[in-house]
């Protein structure tokens, strides 16, 4: 099978995982793409989330510079795809019948059950991201600086920190 | 954009609006779009009260995938049915794809220069930052923690350090936690 194939077939399964967006599957993308399958390393893969977080567009654009990179346009089209339809075709059908669904015991006993997990695999991604990019001491710092600044100041852009991070990196604080 | 003539529950986009309105959601959005979203459907172009974004919402973080999305396909099946469905979520993700495709074609290019990955790393850094602040502010939003928490813990171990795979976790770990949340709903 051609590497869009398995492309495909793996985001297509990943999909149904997503719980928490693309954002809470970063792990198990690192999993597959790098040390599953070796389509990537550990830099290249770092760096796509560091371009998919500096670029407008929701979160689930990280999977398109995976599939651009391991198989070109083509791949890039085949992951987004993968990603996105099977819970779009399910949303679809599932839509109308949702008011009959919600606020059911079973329903919220999922969405609270499912936070605790959700919020480990955030810190687990943030985790990787952090040892694939081989951070400095003065990285770290920075890592906890942007911590503290995003909590404390909810009305400062992310992007500014986005572009402090860049700036800092050129500088060699990263 | 000017809805002023257009009662509140019957301004229907057509499905030019649709592909238009995404992609400004979609181009707009740093780190996350929701908020965004949020201002166009409701308070700008009034395609969805606040009462229906929230229970729409619901769904769409119910089920696994991109939020947004499937928010798009909702939005876009309520007022222009299949097509509708379909140009919403395209509108969505075609700009900011053509961005991100052009930034990764900038990056096969310089990305093995010194200055670049220097970037890069900074930016990574920056990035883990904000999704530990995510993590955290998540993590706070979680009520009896408890009992809860100890499920985050048991995850990071599973992901971060034995590396198991996500569907593993998730199939072992759901029916557990959801069943904790089962049994706290019952008691309230």
């Amino acid at each position: 099978m051609s590497v869009v194939g398995d492309l495909f077939r793996e985001f297509f399964l990943l999909s149904f995982v997503a719980f928490g967006g693309a954002t809470a599957l970063l792990p198990e993308m690192h999993r597959v793409v790098v040390d599953h399958h070796h389509w990537l390393d550990d830099t290249t893969f770092t760096h796509l989330y560091a371009i998919a977080q500096a670029a407008p567009g929701p979160n689930v654009l990280v999977v398109t510079l995976i599939g651009w990179e391991i198989a070109g346009l083509a791949g890039a089209l085949a992951a987004t795809l993968a990603m996105c339809l099977p819970m779009s075709v399910l949303i679809y059908l599932l839509i109308d019948r949702w008011q009959g669904f919600s606020g059911k015991r079973w329903q919220q006993a999922v969405s609270l059950g499912v936070a605790p997990l959700a919020v480990g695999l955030v810190f687990s991604g943030a985790m990787l991201i952090a040892t694939s990019a081989g951070l400095s001491p003065a990285g770290w710092i920075l890592v906890g600086a942007v911590v503290l600044a995003n909590l404390r100041f909810r009305e400062l852009h992310p992007l500014w920190l986005i572009a402090a991070g860049a700036i800092l990196g050129i500088g060699g604080f990263a | 954009m000017s809805t002023a003539t257009v009662p509140e529950s019957q301004s229907r986009p057509d499905l030019r609006a649709l592909f238009l309105g995404f992609s400004a959601v979609g181009l707009s959005g740093f780190g996350g779009v929701l908020p965004f979203a949020r201002r166009m459907l409701v308070d700008e172009r009034k395609w969805l009260t606040a009462e229906e974004f929230n229970t729409q919402l619901g769904l769409c973080q119910f089920l696994p995938g991109p939020n947004v999305v499937n928010l798009a396909v909702v939005v876009g099946k309520r007022n222009r049915g299949l097509a509708g469905a379909i140009v919403a979520p395209v509108g969505l993700l075609a700009g900011p794809l053509a961005i991100v495709l052009l930034l990764a074609v900038l990056y096969d290019r310089f990305g093995s220069l010194p200055l670049a990955q220097d970037m890069l790393r900074g930016i990574a850094a920056a990035g883990c930052g904000l999704l530990l602040a995510m993590a955290w502010r998540m993590g706070a939003a979680i009520k009896d923690k408890a009992i809860f928490l100890p499920f985050t813990a048991l995850t990071v171990a599973a992901i971060a350090i034995f590396r198991w795979p996500m569907p593993l976790v998730m199939v072992s770990g759901l029916p557990l936690s959801g069943a904790v949340a089962w049994w706290k709903l019952g008691r309230r």
